[in-house]
């Protein structure tokens, strides 16, 4: 397969796959794929799925060769997140498999659809530590959606087919399937089922009339009530329905970090996310709500700070999920209502009445404006790191796929950068996987190839997956990828000095690659700035530059996130700013 | 308060279920007294009966983490309804031929009956509730108990009610 033009290809013809025609386990799979729709794959090779690999050879599957195993899964789940679709990802068996496991957790906890791959040894070794034998559907359980191990070759298509059912529908997840190479070899005629037949799996996706209507009561009647909009919106593509909902009834949204996407930023109603680096007027308003419409969110510790009986004692809390296990997990729900969010919504949105905007949304903007997100500028000229976010969002006006890494530089894309469309917010949220959010952006762009997509990292982060900078090269993906080096584990340094007395321990990265170089290596053009009018300047080339480009964004290394509720506080004590 | 419930699952009959029902306990922090499992009415599913402890919200929230398994087709809990449980023990205790009467005498009101005698030991059989299984292994005690082997509670819903495919 050509590298460079992969991306641009047009989708070429297929030969017709015949019903009943014999094939081995490895031709099947491959058409099973292609039959659910799967344009990429990211994998890796390997022993046991040498068979897999050499139908590739010959298929019309795009395969991205990452350069690790975690690698191709977050490329994978950054796919998935970026265009709606399942992510497809390959690896062998032994170390391969256990290699996508952080990968594998990383999806699950933030409900993103995957089909994983991997080989095993021929079923005649399992069970004997065979070379390169994991027992990955045992290691896998706790962090999938659901697993499969393939004893018959004459059962892969009906797994496959399942396997992409149970990870699309209801709350999505991962499902891995793992296969043995005897299996793989194997041959049977090929039959692919049409429909799905699974007695024991069932999602509940149209919500319960009754509730619906305790739901428009309890809306028509609520004083100060508030939107909780989380990654279930997105997950359900119910972006649109929100919105028409809120514009309606004139209610303040407040997106959860998961969420950001689901609600424009700049919208008058959107008050930024909630919880422990949450803004202001989000924390404000969950204080003084008389009811709470959390839709498709979950109440993780980092909004509750884990004091779930204090947490919004004032209100009622309607509690939209596709997961019925979400309801009243974490928060006690008045109104419970299992179901597709997007069906929820279309079935109020008639039912309510209209609403102007009255004293409650007039005090929640009293807020905004009282309180926003702040920093102050080095008078120096030497960059903060909001800054850079901020010039950056600027310079988009929120049409960009953003991915993030995990740490300081993540709560400041979530503060400062506005989203505006579906799905252009990606990162790892519930696991807050280091190492994600580059190899993330690959899967974006192969997903959305004509968006301009930016990647924001740590220095610490970055340097986890850093080896995928081959494949943005190999590919020539024009992603904008940001590192945002402050010389340090800034999360963990900011906790260092805020819970442990300044004892900073094991955070100094100073000895770090020369990022620049780094990229330069890899073929791709490397930028750097470390003053205000050089970052304008830089980041203007990067953006007129047409292929990938890093840009390396030297900052202030002792910068806080805030506003800040330290864990095991309460929202009303939210602290603002560095005290001296 | 934390309370002892019995739920009963019909899962699919397929291997690793076990595995599946017992991790997601573990995982999720809940207390398993005792898991049993076997073929049920219905061809490909089997019925699993577990006891556990929590509170009300616990509870509800092992029941829904079931529900969510793949595998799993229906979970209810029978301890909220009339229902009949028992479990089965064996027990060695070590008797000789001077004390083997008083332990017949001793079992009797139990139904319990002798299912091997050794030179040195006897095998009691008893069926019932926990309580009762609790009740006989006390009183057997003081001659010495061996070994003991329990099946764990299996149960089922009185009358007409019913816990179908
Ligand atoms: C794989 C992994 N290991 C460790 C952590 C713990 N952790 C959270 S944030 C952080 C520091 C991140 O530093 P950097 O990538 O430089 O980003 P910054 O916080 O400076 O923006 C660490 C170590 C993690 N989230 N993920």
């Amino acid at each position: 397969m050509s590298t460079d033009t992969a991306m641009m290809e047009e989708k070429p013809s297929l030969p017709p796959i015949k019903m009943g025609e014999s094939m081995t386990g490895a031709d099947m799979l491959l058409r099973c794929l292609i039959l659910e729709g799967v344009e990429y794959v990211f994998g890796y090779p390997g022993g046991s799925v040498l068979p897999i690999y050499d139908s590739l050879y010959s298929s019309h599957l795009k395969h991205i060769l990452t350069r690790h195993e975690q690698g191709a899964i977050h490329a994978a789940d950054g796919f998935a997140r970026a265009s709606g679709k399942p992510g497809v990802v390959i690896a062998t068996s032994g170390p391969g498999a256990t290699n996508l496991v952080t990968g594998i957790a990383t999806a699950h906890m933030d409900s993103v659809p995957l089909v994983c791959i991997t080989g095993n040894v021929a079923q005649n070794l399992i069970g004997t530590d065979a070379f390169q034998e994991a027992n990955i559907t045992g290691i896998t359980i706790p962090i999938t959606k659901h697993n499969f191990f393939v004893r018959d070759v004459k059962d892969l298509p009906r797994i496959i087919k399942e396997a992409f059912h149970i990870a699309t529908t209801g709350r999505p997840g991962p499902v891995l399937v793992d296969i043995p190479k005897d299996v793989n070899q194997a041959t049977a005629p090929f039959y692919y089922p049409e429909t799905v037949n699974l007695r024991t799996y069932n999602p509940t996706v149209k919500p319960n009339s009754m509730q619906i209507e305790r739901m428009v009561k309890a809306l028509n009647e609520a004083e100060k009530p508030v939107v909780l909009t989380g990654g279930g919106t997105v997950s359900a593509g119910a972006e649109q329905e929100l919105q028409e909902l809120v514009e309606k009834i004139n209610i303040p949204v407040i997106p959860t970090f998961m969420g950001l996407a689901s609600f424009p930023g700049t919208h008058p109603l959107c008050l930024g996310m909630p919880g422990m680096h949450g803004s202001y007027a989000a924390n404000q308003a969950i204080l003084n709500t008389d009811l709470i419409i959390a839709i498709g969110a979950r109440f993780d510790d980092r909004i509750t700070m884990g004091r779930t009986k204090e947490f919004a004692s004032n209100a009622k809390i309607i509690h939209i999920d596709i997961d019925p296990a979400e309801i009243g997990k974490n928060v006690g729900a008045c109104i419970p209502i299992v179901g597709d969010v997007k069906n929820v919504l279309k079935a109020v949105l008639p039912k309510v009445e209209k609403s102007e905007p009255g004293a409650w949304v007039e005090q929640v903007q009293q807020w905004a404006k009282e309180c926003p997100y702040s920093y102050t500028k080095n008078e120096n000229g030497l960059l903060k790191p909001q800054q850079v976010v901020e010039m950056i969002y600027n310079s988009t006006n929120g049409d960009a796929i953003v991915t993030t890494d995990v740490g300081q530089h993540q709560m400041w894309v979530a503060q400062y950068f506005k989203f505006k469309n579906a799905r252009s917010f990606i990162s790892s949220g519930g696991l807050g996987t280091m190492g994600y959010g580059f190899p993330a952006s690959v899967g974006a762009q192969f997903a959305s190839p004509d968006q301009l997509v930016i990647s924001f990292n740590g220095d610490g982060g970055f340097q986890m997956n850093q080896q995928e900078l081959a494949i943005v090269s190999g590919h020539k993906l024009p992603i904008k990828i940001v590192v945002i080096n402050n010389s340090c584990l800034g999360m963990v340094r900011q906790w260092q000095q805020l819970f442990y007395d300044n004892r900073y321990s094991h955070i100094d990265l100073s000895s770090s690659v020369d990022f620049v170089k780094l990229a330069d290596a890899y073929g791709i053009k490397g930028l750097r700035a470390s003053k205000e009018d050089e970052a304008e300047k830089v980041w203007k080339e990067a953006m007129e530059t047409e292929g990938p480009v890093l840009v390396e964004f030297v900052v202030e290394p002792e910068e806080n996130v805030y506003p800040m509720v330290a864990p095991g506080a309460t929202l009303d004590q939210m602290v603002m700013g560095d005290e001296k | 308060m934390e309370q002892k419930h019995t739920i009963s699952i019909l899962v699919n009959d397929q291997p690793g279920v076990l595995t599946r029902v017992a991790n997601l306990m573990g995982q999720r922090g809940f207390n398993i007294d005792s898991i049993t499992v076997g073929p049920s009415e219905e061809k490909g599913l089997s019925r699993m009966i577990i006891v556990t402890q929590g509170d009300e919200p616990t509870l509800e929230q092992v029941m829904k983490q079931f529900n969510k398994l793949v595998d799993v087709y229906k979970v209810s809990l029978l301890s909220n309804a009339p229902m009949v449980s028992r479990e089965l023990a064996l027990i060695k205790v070590e008797a000789s031929s001077s004390n083997r009467a008083e332990i017949n005498v001793l079992i009797n009101p139990f139904r319990a009956s002798i299912v091997d005698v050794g030179p040195n030991t006897l095998v009691i059989q008893c069926t019932g509730d926990t309580n009762k299984i609790n009740a006989l292994v006390e009183l057997l005690s003081p001659f010495g108990i061996r070994e003991l082997a329990r099946t764990g509670v299996t149960a089922i819903s009185r009358g007409m009610a019913a816990v179908k495919a």
